[in-house]
C-alpha cells in the first residue's frame, strides 16, 4: 500500500482525545518547578551585577555570612576550574569570573533558612566594581571603536580585519547573485533590524537540588532537557554524571529558553556547601535580565525580480547579536532566509557578534523569523511595485521536491506549494479589506530536528501499558505519545500512561527542542510498540505451537495467519499480559537511536492589520496560519502550536523589545514594560493544517512547534506597511515608530 | 509574626506569617496550596489569581495579614469534589492549555466572570482576562472554552 493511503487507516491518530495530564493541570495538582519542597530545605537568592561591563575588584560576603539564617554563600571559586568550550561559557554566564559582562550577570549566591532571610542577607554582600566601557548594539559592536568583549573569542571562520567582537561567520549559496541582479527588471536592496525579544514563558526558572559530600545528588527542575542539565551540572561541579539524578518537573513554557542551564549548578553548589537541600526560584526581573533573550539583528537583503515575478537573484548579510558569548544563531538566520525559494543565484552571509547583553538562548526557530522578516518584506515590496499577486509570485518561485535549497542540499518531499495553494483558496485571502487596512503574506521555513532518543514501553499484567519517554512535555506531547502507542498496539488511548522518565530510568534523551518531540519520541514510541508486538506475537505463537512469523497483530490481538489462519481464536493483549509471568516473564519494548529524517516544515501566513494614523497603534484584525504538519497526531495541539507561534510573532512584531539605557542597563525587566500580547490584543487565529507526509516518520509526522513563528514578523510588517503606505523596516513596529514613518512620508 | 485566621476554599485556616509575606507566599509555602503560581510577583501576569470575598485579585499583591477574616478561593476549590467545574472540563476538551502554568489563574478569573455575567461576549471575555498572561495558546482556545462553558452553564439553569 502506498504511504499516503496507509495514512488514511488510522483509528486513534487524528482524533482529539482529552490530554492525560488535563485534570492535574485544571485542578492545580500538577507540580511545576517551584512546587517542590524537601525536609530541611534552604532558599537561595542570586546577587547580580548592576553594570553592563565591569571588572569585579572584590566580593566581601562576611557580613552576609554572619547574618541570621544564612547557611552558605558561593562565588565563582565554588565551581569547577579548567573548563573549556561551551561548558566554560555556561559557567561564565551563570557565575561571573573576573568581569561582569552584562546588567544582571550573577556574581554570588546565598542560601538561607527562608527566602526573606536570603533576600535580606543578599543586601549585605559587598561587591566592588571597576566600570568598563560597554556596547549593546549589534552594528556599533562591529565598529572599530567598540570595546572588546573577549579577546580571542573568534574562530577561524571570521575573515581577517573584522572587529574581535565578530566571533563566527557563515557564508553559503550558489550561482552569482550579481549575474542574477543584471537579469532583473527591478532590484531592491534594504536594511532591516529586529530587537531582542524574550521567550516570555510564564513560569520563571526554578529548581530544588541536593548534593551531598559524597558527590551524590538529586535535582528537580523545570527544563526542556534534564539529561543536558545532568551533564552540564556534573561538569560545572566536577562530579560524576551518573551520581546526579535529575527529574524534570512539569514545565510552564520554554519556547527554547529552557534548553539552557542558568541556576541548577548554583543551587547544587550551595547545597554542597550547606549540606542541605536548596530551592532556587528566579524572580521575574532576573529572568529578563539574565536568561535567554533571542538575538537582535541588523540585516541587508537584496533581491532582483523580472516583470513576470521570477526571482533572478538574491543576497543577504545577517548580523546577529547574541550577548557576551558566542552562539547567536546567524547560520540558521542565513540558511533559512531564502529557503522557500528555488533560486539560480543566491548567497547568504551571517555574522555572530558579541555585546554586553545576556547570553542569547534559543527562541522557537532561532534566527528564522528575523530572516523571513527581511526577505519577505523585500519580496512584498517587489510585488507591490511590479503589480504582482504576492501568492502567485511565491508559487512561481517556490522550493519543491528535487529543487536545490539556497543552503545546499536538494529538497526531499516538502509542502510549501501546498500551503501557498491552501492560503490562496482560503476565504481570508480574497475577503475585501476595510478602508485603511492592509494585508500581508509571508512564507516561513524551519529545518526541524531529530536527536538522540530512548523510549521504553512496559506491559502491565492487565494489558495496559506504561510508556516512558525522556522528552519533557512542553505542550501536550504526552497525549500524542499515548495516541501513537495505542494506534500501534490496537488498544484504547486510555490504556496507555505516558511518563516523563528521570535521568536514572532511561538512556540519554536530547532536549525537547528543534520541534523534535512528536517526531522523534513519537517514532521511538512506535518502534518500541512494534518491538513489544513482536514479543506478544512470540508468546501467542509459543502457546499455539506455531512459528512466531505466522502470527499477525491486529486490533490488539495476536492472530494466526498464513497456513495457520483460522486455526486458533485471536488472543487479546490482556490474555497474553495476564499470563506473561508464566510464559517467559515481563514484556517490555524499547527503542534507542538517533533517528534521521525529521522532515522540514513550511508555512504561509495571511494577516490583516489596521493602523491608527493618530496614535500609530496597530490592530491585527484577522490572522490565518497555513502550515504543513506532515501528519497531525492530535490536531487540537497542532492548531495550538500554530496559534501560539502566531501570537508570539504578533508580540515580536508590534510591542516586544529589550530596551537598554545609555549605561547598558535593561529598562524594561518586567511584564508591565515588556509587553507580551494579552487576550484583548488578539483576534481569533484561524488555522489550516496541510498534511504532506514526511517520509522519515512512520506516520508522516513533521515537527510543528517552531515553523509557526517564522512567517509572522514579515506577514505583520507587510500588512502594516500596506495599511500605512510606508515600508516598515525596523521591529518592533511600536506606535512611535509608525508615527515617525507616517510623518517622514508626508 | 502575625497570627491570621481566614477561610480558604470553605475551610477555616490559621497561620503565622511575617508582615512582609504575601498571600501567595502563605498559600504556597505555609498552607501547601501550590495551585496559584508566581509568574512575576508584581501583579502583571495573573498566574497567582485567587478570589478574595468573591473578587479576583493577584495574591502576590495582597499581604497575607490582610486575609484576616476574609474568604479566599483558589483553583483547588474550583471543582466540586470529583466533579470538575464546566470551565475545567471545557478547558480540557478545547485544548485550552498547553503548558498549564497560567491555567489556575485563568480558571479562577473566568469563574468570577461567569458568576457576574453568565453570557459574556467574546470581547468581554478577552478584556476580563486581559490581566492573565498566556504565552502558549494565543488565547484562541481559552476564549472558546470560556464561551462554551458559559453556554453550557446557561443551558443547565
Amino acid at each position: 500500500m502506498a504511504f499516503d493511503e496507509e495514512m488514511d487507516e488510522f483509528k486513534v491518530v487524528g482524533t482529539r482525545p482529552d490530554r492525560p495530564d488535563g485534570i492535574d493541570k485544571v485542578t492545580g495538582r500538577a507540580r511545576f518547578g517551584a512546587d517542590a519542597t524537601a525536609p530541611g530545605m534552604l532558599h537561595a537568592v542570586i546577587i547580580r551585577s548592576p553594570h553592563a561591563h565591569a571588572r569585579i575588584v572584590r566580593i566581601d560576603a562576611s557580613k552576609a555570612e554572619a547574618a541570621h539564617g544564612v547557611k552558605a554563600v558561593v562565588t565563582r571559586a565554588d565551581f569547577a576550574d579548567g573548563l573549556e568550550g561551551e561548558n566554560w561559557n555556561i559557567l561564565e554566564n551563570l557565575m561571573a569570573g573576573e568581569r561582569a559582562l552584562y546588567d544582571g550577570h550573577a556574581v554570588a549566591a546565598i542560601a538561607a533558612t527562608s527566602s526573606l532571610a536570603a533576600r535580606d542577607a543578599a543586601r549585605l554582600v559587598e561587591v566592588e566594581y571597576e566600570v568598563l566601557p560597554h556596547v549593546t548594539d549589534v552594528d556599533e559592536a562591529m565598529q572599530e571603536a567598540a570595546p572588546v568583549i573577549r579577546e580571542g573569542a573568534a574562530d577561524g571562520s571570521v575573515p581577517a580585519g573584522m572587529h574581535p567582537n565578530v566571533v563566527r561567520c557563515h557564508d553559503s549559496g550558489h550561482g552569482d547573485p550579481e549575474e542574477g541582479f543584471a537579469e532583473a527588471d527591478l532590484v531592491i536592496e534594504e536594511r532591516f533590524t529586529t530587537e531582542a525579544t524574550h521567550q516570555g514563558y510564564i513560569e520563571p526558572h526554578a529548581c530544588l537540588g541536593t548534593l551531598g559530600p559524597d558527590g551524590r545528588g538529586e535535582l528537580w527542575c523545570c527544563t526542556q532537557g534534564h539529561w543536558n542539565v545532568q551533564k552540564v551540572c556534573a561538569a560545572l561541579l566536577d562530579v560524576e554524571t551518573s551520581k546526579l539524578r535529575v527529574t524534570a518537573s512539569e514545565i510552564g513554557g520554554g519556547f527554547g529558553g529552557k534548553t539552557a542551564v542558568f541556576i541548577e549548578p548554583v543551587a547544587l553548589a550551595l547545597s554542597r556547601k550547606a549540606n542541605r537541600p536548596v530551592k532556587l526560584v528566579m524572580p521575574r526581573a532576573d529572568v529578563f535580565r539574565a536568561t535567554g533573550p533571542t538575538a537582535s539583528t541588523s540585516m541587508d537583503v537584496k533581491i532582483g525580480m523580472k516583470k513576470d515575478g521570477t526571482i533572478t537573484g538574491a543576497s543577504g548579510v545577517f548580523r546577529c547579536q547574541g550577548g557576551a558569548f558566542p552562539g547567536a544563531p546567524m547560520e540558521f538566520t542565513a540558511m533559512c532566509a531564502f529557503a522557500p525559494y528555488a533560486l539560480k543565484h543566491v548567497r547568504q552571509v551571517g555574522y555572530d557578534v558579541m555585546t554586553n547583553r545576556p547570553k542569547q538562548a534559543a527562541y522557537r526557530a532561532p534566527g528564522s523569523p528575523m530572516a523571513a522578516f527581511a526577505v519577505e518584506s523585500v519580496i512584498d515590496e517587489l510585488c507591490n511595485r511590479l503589480g504582482l499577486d504576492p501568492i502567485d509570485v511565491r508559487l512561481k518561485n517556490a522550493s519543491r521536491e528535487g529543487t536545490k535549497a539556497s543552503f545546499g542540499p536538494s529538497w526531499d518531499r516538502i509542502g510549501l506549494v501546498e500551503t501557498l495553494e491552501a492560503a490562496k483558496e482560503h476565504p481570508h485571502f480574497s475577503a475585501p479589506l476595510a478602508e485603511g487596512a492592509g494585508r500581508g503574506i509571508s512564507c516561513g521555513f524551519w529545518f526541524n530536528h531529530a536527536g538522540e532518543t530512548a523510549v521504553q514501553l512496559a506491559l502491565s499484567e492487565d494489558g495496559t501499558v506504561q510508556l516512558s519517554v525522556g522528552t519533557p512535555d512542553i505542550g501536550g506531547s504526552r497525549a500524542s505519545m499515548c495516541m501513537m502507542a495505542a494506534e500501534e498496539l490496537g488498544i484504547p488511548y486510555e490504556d496507555v500512561r505516558t511518563t516523563i522518565a528521570d535521568t536514572a530510568t532511561l538512556g540519554y534523551n536530547e532536549i525537547s527542542h528543534g520541534s523534535r518531540v512528536t517526531y522523534a519520541s513519537g517514532l521511538a514510541t512506535i518502534e518500541a510498540a512494534r518491538d513489544t508486538v513482536k514479543k506478544l506475537c512470540k508468546r501467542a505463537a509459543d502457546k499455539w505451537g506455531i512459528d512466531a512469523e505466522a502470527v499477525e497483530w491486529r486490533d490488539g490481538c495476536a492472530i494466526p495467519s498464513g497456513p495457520n489462519a483460522g486455526d486458533f481464536d485471536p488472543m487479546p493483549i490482556k490474555e497474553i499480559a495476564g499470563r506473561m509471568g508464566q510464559t517467559g516473564g515481563p514484556i517490555v519494548g524499547h527503542f534507542e537511536a538517533t533517528p534521521e529524517g525529521a522532515g522540514v516544515s513550511f508555512a504561509t501566513h495571511i494577516v490583516d492589520a489596521e493602523v491608527d494614523r493618530e496614535t500609530g497603534a496597530t490592530t491585527v484584525t484577522r490572522y490565518t496560519v497555513v502550515q504543513d504538519a506532515g501528519k497531525a497526531i492530535h490536531p487540537s495541539y497542532v492548531e495550538g502550536q500554530y496559534q501560539g507561534g502566531a501570537a508570539q510573532g504578533i508580540g515580536w512584531a508590534l510591542n516586544e523589545e529589550y530596551i537598554y539605557d545609555e549605561d547598558g542597563r535593561l529598562l524594561n525587566a518586567g511584564f508591565l514594560d515588556y509587553r507580551i500580547p494579552v487576550a484583548s490584543d488578539l483576534p481569533m487565529i484561524d488555522t489550516v493544517i496541510v498534511e504532506v507526509p514526511n517520509p522519515g516518520h512512520p506516520y508522516g509526522v513533521r515537527g510543528v512547534g517552531e515553523t509557526s513563528i517564522c512567517p509572522p514578523l514579515a506577514a505583520i510588517a507587510n500588512a502594516v506597511s500596506n495599511a500605512a503606505g510606508v515600508r516598515m523596516q525596523d521591529l518592533p513596529m511600536r506606535p512611535s515608530r509608525i508615527l515617525e514613518a507616517l510623518k517622514a512620508r508626508s | 509574626m502575625i497570627h491570621v485566621s481566614t477561610t480558604v476554599n470553605g475551610d477555616a485556616r490559621e497561620f503565622l506569617c511575617d508582615p512582609r509575606e504575601t498571600l501567595l507566599d502563605v498559600l504556597r509555602d505555609r498552607l501547601e496550596l501550590t495551585g496559584a503560581k508566581e509568574g512575576c510577583g508584581t501583579g502583571d501576569c495573573g498566574a497567582c489569581t485567587v478570589v478574595l470575598d468573591g473578587r479576583p485579585v493577584c495574591s502576590c499583591l495582597v499581604l497575607a495579614a490582610e486575609a484576616q477574616g476574609h474568604e479566599i478561593g483558589t483553583v483547588e476549590g474550583v471543582s466540586d469534589g470529583e466533579d470538575l467545574h464546566p470551565l475545567q472540563r471545557k478547558f480540557i476538551e478545547h485544548a485550552a492549555l498547553q503548558c498549564g502554568i497560567c491555567t489556575p489563574g485563568i480558571l479562577v478569573a473566568a469563574k468570577a466572570l461567569l458568576e457576574r455575567d453568565p453570557d459574556p461576549s467574546e470581547t468581554e471575555v478577552r478584556y476580563w482576562l486581559a490581566g492573565n498572561l498566556c504565552r502558549c495558546t494565543g488565547y484562541d482556545k481559552i476564549v472558546r472554552a470560556v464561551l462554551d462553558a458559559a453556554s453550557e452553564m446557561r443551558e443547565a439553569t
